[in-house]
């Protein structure tokens, strides 16, 4: 049965205020089934207060062949990094 | 001369047993259908379907050790849930008919729990203002976990009844062979009227319209028809069951039958 239904991707919140996370899929015939089986495959142990599901195949991705000309740019420009700042001694939680 | 009336001991003995006796058919109606629902586990028809339904039966048997531990203190002879639940005999169960009945196909199954979610429903939303407090904080932990197991066994109610034509089928056939257990859910017997007359539950005449207009909802949603009402010869509360229990329980008491007070 289940090889008839669709993918999709589940992503749970925690806790309130933290953002939803990837978690894993399932399949279902539709998004109600997929919230609830959802449910019941990823919050048994209080994982989440939240939960959203996606269809896999509404996803668009990247094509890894592509990896190079996407990612490799941003290797030789450590100077994007934050980190050349003097913080200030008063200044604790950045 | 007048009538002879109960001495007030005599009659706080009734009431009494009347209150262990309705606790009792809470928790067994609970723990019967849990595990029925947990003979499902590693065959139901999808993973995700696999353990949908033992969430439910865990919520359920959840509900029963909640039960059965009150109504063991209650009835005061030292049984604790295990006791009661492991070495009690059929008849000794007080668990409606209808939850004792084997899971068939996956639709019946559904039906089965679909009817009892919608009379869980009522009853545990009734108790929330028991007098007895004890029972209404167990109703309201059980009431959230039963709106839950209504959603899902309606859903399924909804997808197979309006589904294809052997799910429809097989589902309103589930729905012809359950229905005849369903005139004992709102039943009043002398423990309902005990009860009742102590505020300690709500009065089932109440909710039994209620329940009805709920499945009436459903059953649209599902295109399915509902089944004329049949005459009540169904006693599993009063402890007279189908066939089928005996078997039930033979599986789930063996372990504690045979190593009295096993552990592991």
């Amino acid at each position: 049965m289940s090889e008839d239904w669709p993918l999709y991707e589940v992503f749970i919140r925690s806790r309130s205020g933290l953002e939803h996370k990837h978690v894993g899929s399932l399949h279902a015939a539709d998004a109600r089934m997929a919230i609830e089986h959802a449910r019941d495959v990823y919050t048994r142990r209080q994982e989440g207060v939240s939960i959203w599901v996606l269809r896999s195949a509404d996803i668009t991705a990247s094509d890894p062949e592509e990896a190079d000309a996407l990612f490799e740019p941003a290797r030789d420009k450590v100077y994007r990094h934050p980190t050349f700042y003097a913080i200030p001694e008063e200044v604790k939680n950045l | 001369m007048s009538a002879r009336r109960d001495a007030p001991n005599e009659r706080d003995a009734a009431q009494q047993a009347a209150h262990v006796r309705y606790v009792l058919r809470l928790a067994d109606t609970s723990l019967v259908l849990g595990q029925r629902l947990g003979e499902w586990v590693g065959h139901a028809p999808a993973l995700e379907e696999d353990l949908g339904l033992a969430n439910l039966a865990l919520d359920l048997i959840g509900q029963a050790r909640l039960l059965l531990t009150y109504a063991g203190e209650l009835e005061g002879r030292g049984r604790d849930e295990d006791a009661l639940a492991f070495l009690r005999d059929a008849p000794d169960f007080a668990n409606l008919t209808l939850a004792e009945q084997p899971n068939g196909d996956f639709g019946h199954t559904i039906v089965r729990q679909w009817l009892l979610d919608a009379w869980q429903l009522e009853i545990y939303a009734g108790l929330l203002r028991s007098a007895d407090t004890r029972l209404g904080a167990i109703a309201a932990k059980a009431l959230k976990e039963t709106r839950y197991h209504h959603r899902f066994s309606s859903g399924w109610l909804i997808r197979l009844g309006d589904g294809t034509a052997e799910s429809h089928e097989r589902v309103q056939a589930g729905l012809d062979s359950l229905w005849r257990f369903t005139a004992e859910l709102f039943a009043a017997d002398e423990v309902d009227e005990r009860m009742q007359a102590a505020a300690i539950t709500p009065a089932l005449m109440e909710l039994a319209p209620r329940w009805s207009a709920r499945i009436d909802e459903d059953l649209a949603a599902a295109t399915l028809k509902r089944p004329a009402a049949q005459p009540y010869p169904w006693h599993g509360r009063r402890g007279v069951h189908t066939e089928h229990l005996g078997h039930m329980l033979a599986e789930m008491q063996h372990l504690q039958r045979t190593y009295p007070g096993v552990r592991w």
